[in-house]
């Protein structure tokens, strides 16, 4: 293997068209004829729509069509897995707040933007229920990301009622909207039965086989595009209603249309993260040793499709311990199907589990980091199978050293800076190694310049660069030879953009066609010469597979106002092999920063009369600004990992942000002695 | 309904600078002249265009993003007389006669300004939909000499989210700019 353990901090190769705005999204482009519309979402959030009155909006000036549930085409909207249950103006009945209920397409964005706030819907109201704890209509799901719901090694219970120390709480986490800067934009044209759509997704492959089955069509006669997406973290990730909307509004118009979503309607279709209530039982010895965890999870989803926040899955294998239980539990309530958002169970799980065990290294008095190493997990337990690597320790060792832990007094409020109060707090961060099958076709033209051709795509997260590096080193070529063609399914398929697994996916594939390549090349084959890889992960694992790391934080605590302000954080990562060391350093320090947003700001409130959404702005919903971020260093621990997949990577995109909202409670329990289980750490739950 | 639909289908103001000949401007499409990036440009458009969807949909300079149209992202800033503005804020026929500068009319050809040439080596952004306008406020706060110091630059900065979490390296950037810009 050609590949350093830690590749070349390279610039993104994209980063000049990014400076310059030449780098095109999805609502970038204009074919010719372009028309536009806007979606009318429901102003209730359940009940139904008595009548639509749509005689104004027609009237107006440059107005097309008007899409309601009265007039629009038979769909198949129905979800399956996580192909999620579109909203397609297919009946009267409005599910939850933010739904669509009408499309409008003029020849102007204004005059398409008008036109449809002339549109007067009256309702017939049924009363919600908004939260988790109301709802009668619970179950346990079959199961979550191919595990079972619930899991149980030994005897819990028992375990627990003859521990010598005792710990008990409960967490919760709020619903959240992912927010990327770029809102959810399609352009959409119809050529006779043959679909072109423009799409800020996370996945060309998998929306262009979601269109075909949604408007019936062959899969091949669906393209989508997406050569740049203004971020995604989850919400991109399946097709949404809009998507849908925009092609049906195309086909009735006859002329290319584009949909934007508005800010308001980020918080409508296109899922969230859903909120939590974790109970989390931890027994002991005095010395900190557990024999038992147990972690029960309740989580919402709506009254029509599924969605599991799979908070406990982290808790089967983080620590050893004989005796585990951990449940998962759905509530249904009248709002949107939730969905993945950045580290969908670990970042809510972990908050939960990293919590506890900074409750249990107080109640047993031992350092907390001393705590997790008495508990290490040298395998995992649950699957009983050996790690493909582990470098936990590293992390924690290198973590606390740059961070400063031992300057901590681990007594509460023990710590000050002025009149602040000072608190210093950590956790384990924790990402699964995911893979899927993926294609690549790496060419090498006569002028000896290389193409990388893949159906993946670049969320910010490096994608053209990356891949440009392995084809680059794999060949023993300058990267500047190489080029990435990506986003667009007339591309080598590749899969969806998540579960921080497109670099093990798509990295294998691009290194096993150079590899190909190259051996082709030895053997005196002559350019113009290509090679093609369809790389698929083993059938049967022989290795449980997963990224760890170590978060630190130092929070500042206003007294008197229980202001929380953080001032540093530091993260060690081991990941296995690091494809450019400038881009993995972003990707940590942007899930770092994630963590912030969920420890302290972000909460998407519910109007719990009506099921709306009274956050549903970038000035009621907040997300960390410039200012909220502290001085911010994230380490690459090195790590070697032959058994993990063919590049030895295991996906960082999503770890940074696992821990660090736990970290930040720890961190302020430190500094006042009040513990927050409810997210987010608002200041009024500071005030005594 | 949401918050985010213009209600300007009525007439407007006369901006001092607009063409001599209208006293109130629409509400049918009226034609202007903006100045963007140094050329001139004939349009005619509605009063309630804003600048941001007059320079994306009908000059097609779709460099400057929307991410709010409400004026809470900053992903939409150009420079308007060297000053940094949200351009989904304020409507195209009142620019009539302004300087205004976009992401495209910053680098000089393929030479990139020495903000943007620090934003790539520092790597201060992710997915790139937040920079042109980070770019564009870094360079407008560096010349209004605000740039004084790292709480400074988070302070001023921060009329520009960057959900990709990119701050630290656009810290890194904006400082190293500045100098470059000296
Ligand atoms: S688009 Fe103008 S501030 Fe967000
Ligand atoms: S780089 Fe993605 S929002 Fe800033």
């Amino acid at each position: 293997m050609n590949l350093p353990l830690v590749g070349a901090p390279h610039d993104r190769l994209d980063g000049p068209a990014k400076v310059t705005g030449r780098a095109t999204y999805a609502a970038d482009f204009s074919p010719a004829g372009l028309v536009h519309a806007v979606m009318v979402t429901s102003e209730i959030g359940n009940g139904r729509i008595v009548r639509i009155d749509d005689a104004e909006t027609r009237r107006q000036d440059g107005v097309l069509a008007v899409l309601t549930h009265e007039n629009a085409r038979r769909m198949h909207p129905e979800g399956h897995g996580f192909a999620f249950a579109l909203m397609l103006l297919q009946d009267d009945r409005i599910r939850y707040d933010r739904q669509p209920i009408a499309v409008v397409v003029a020849e102007s964005f204004e005059q398409a933007t008008y036109a449809a706030s002339l549109l007067r819907t009256t309702y017939e109201s049924e009363p919600p229920i908004t939260r988790i704890e109301d709802s009668a209509d619970r179950y346990t799901p079959e199961e979550i990301f191919d595990e079972p719901a619930d899991v149980t090694r030994g005897n819990p219970d028992r375990a627990f009622a003859g521990a010598p120390v005792q710990f008990k709480a409960t967490y919760s986490t709020p619903v959240e909207h992912h927010n990327p800067i770029e809102p959810s934009a399609t352009i959409a044209e119809w050529e006779g039965e043959r679909l072109t759509v423009h799409d800020s997704t996370q996945g060309v492959t998998n929306a262009r086989k979601r269109l075909a089955t949604v408007f019936g069509i062959p899969v091949s006669n669906v393209r989508v595009i997406s050569p740049f997406l203004g971020g995604g973290f989850g919400c991109k990730g399946a097709v949404w209603s809009h998507v849908a909307l925009a092609a049906m509004a195309a086909r009735a118009v006859g002329r290319p249309v584009k949909l934007v979503l508005t800010r308001p309607q980020m918080f409508g279709s296109i899922g969230y993260r859903p909120r939590t209530i974790q109970s989390i039982a931890l027994g002991a010895d005095r010395d900190g040793r557990l024999s038992c965890i147990m972690h029960d999870v309740l989580s919402q989803t709506s009254t029509f499709d599924e969605f599991v926040e799979p908070s406990a899955l982290v808790t089967k294998m983080l620590y050893a311990a004989k005796n585990v239980r951990t449940t998962h539990t759905l509530a249904r309530v009248n709002a949107a199907t939730p969905t993945f958002m950045r580290a969908p169970g670990e970042a809510t799980g972990s908050f939960a589990l990293e919590s506890a065990m900074d409750e249990l290294a107080y109640a047993v008095d031992i350092d907390p980091i001393e705590l997790r190493l008495r508990n290490y997990a040298e395998r995992d337990q649950s699957e009983n199978k050996p790690f493909s690597s582990k470098s936990l320790r590293e992390c924690y060792r290198i973590g606390a050293e740059k961070f400063g832990w031992s300057e901590r007094d681990p007594k509460p409020r023990s710590m000050r800076n002025g009149r602040m109060l000072v608190g210093m707090g950590m956790a384990t961060a924790t990402y699964p190694t995911n893979r899927a099958a993926a294609s690549a076709v790496v060419r090498m033209n006569e002028d000896g310049s290389v193409v990388v051709r893949s159906g993946t795509q670049d969320l910010g997260t490096g994608s053209y660069t990356v891949y440009a590096q392995v084809a680059a080193e794999t060949l023993d070529i300058p990267i500047e030879r190489v080029r990435l063609e990506l986003g667009d399914t007339d591309l080598p398929p590749a899969p969806l953009s998540a579960g921080s697994m497109t670099a093990a996916s798509v990295g294998s594939a691009v290194y096993e066609a150079a590899s190909a390549l190259r051996e082709r090349l030895r053997k005196g084959e002559k350019a113009p010469i290509e090679a093609r890889a369809d790389a698929k992960p083993q059938e049967h694992e022989r290795y449980s597979k997963h990224a760890f790391g170590a978060q630190f934080v130092r929070v500042e605590v206003d007294p008197d106002l229980g202001e929380v302000r953080v001032r540093r954080m530091v993260g060690a990562f081991a990941a296995g092999r690091i494809l450019n060391a400038k881009t993995a350093r972003s990707q940590y320090l942007g899930g770092m920063l994630w963590g912030i947003g969920m420890a302290l700001h972000e909460v998407t409130r519910f109007d719990e009369r009506t099921a709306r959404i009274v956050t549903a702005n970038l000035a009621d919903y907040l997300v960390p600004v410039h200012a909220d971020a502290p001085d911010m260093e994230a380490y690459i621990v090195e790590e070697e990992d032959p058994h993990v997949n063919p590049i030895g990577v295991k996906g960082i995109g999503e770890i940074g942000i696992t821990g660090v909202a736990a970290a930040i409670a720890n961190a302020v329990y430190h500094a006042t002695g009040i513990r927050v289980r409810d997210l987010p750490i608002a200041c009024e739950k500071l005030l005594r | 309904m949401d918050s985010a639909i213009p209600e300007l289908a009525t007439a407007g103001t006369l901006p001092s600078a607009a063409p001599a000949a209208a006293s109130i401007l629409g509400p049918g499409e009226v034609q202007i002249e903006l100045e963007v990036n140094g050329e001139r440009h004939e349009l005619s458009v509605e009063p309630r265009v804003t600048l941001l969807d007059a320079l994306r949909e009908r000059l097609k300079l779709t460099g400057t993003k929307k991410g709010c149209d409400q004026g809470t992202c900053g992903a939409c800033t150009v420079l308007v007389n060297d000053r940094a503005i949200d351009s989904c804020l304020t409507l195209a026929v009142m620019h009539v006669g302004d300087r205004i500068t976009t992401i495209e009319g910053l680098a000089s050809g393929e030479q990139l300004h020495p903000m943007q040439a620090a934003f790539v080596e520092h790597d201060g952004f992710q997915c790139g939909y937040c920079t042109p306008g980070q770019v564009l406020s870094a360079v407008a706060l560096v010349r209004e000499g605000r740039m004084t110091g790292d709480d400074a630059i988070r302070e001023q900065m921060s009329g520009n989210i960057c959900r990709c979490g990119a701050y630290e390296n656009i810290l890194a950037a904006v400082r190293d700019g500045a100098r470059r810009m000296a």
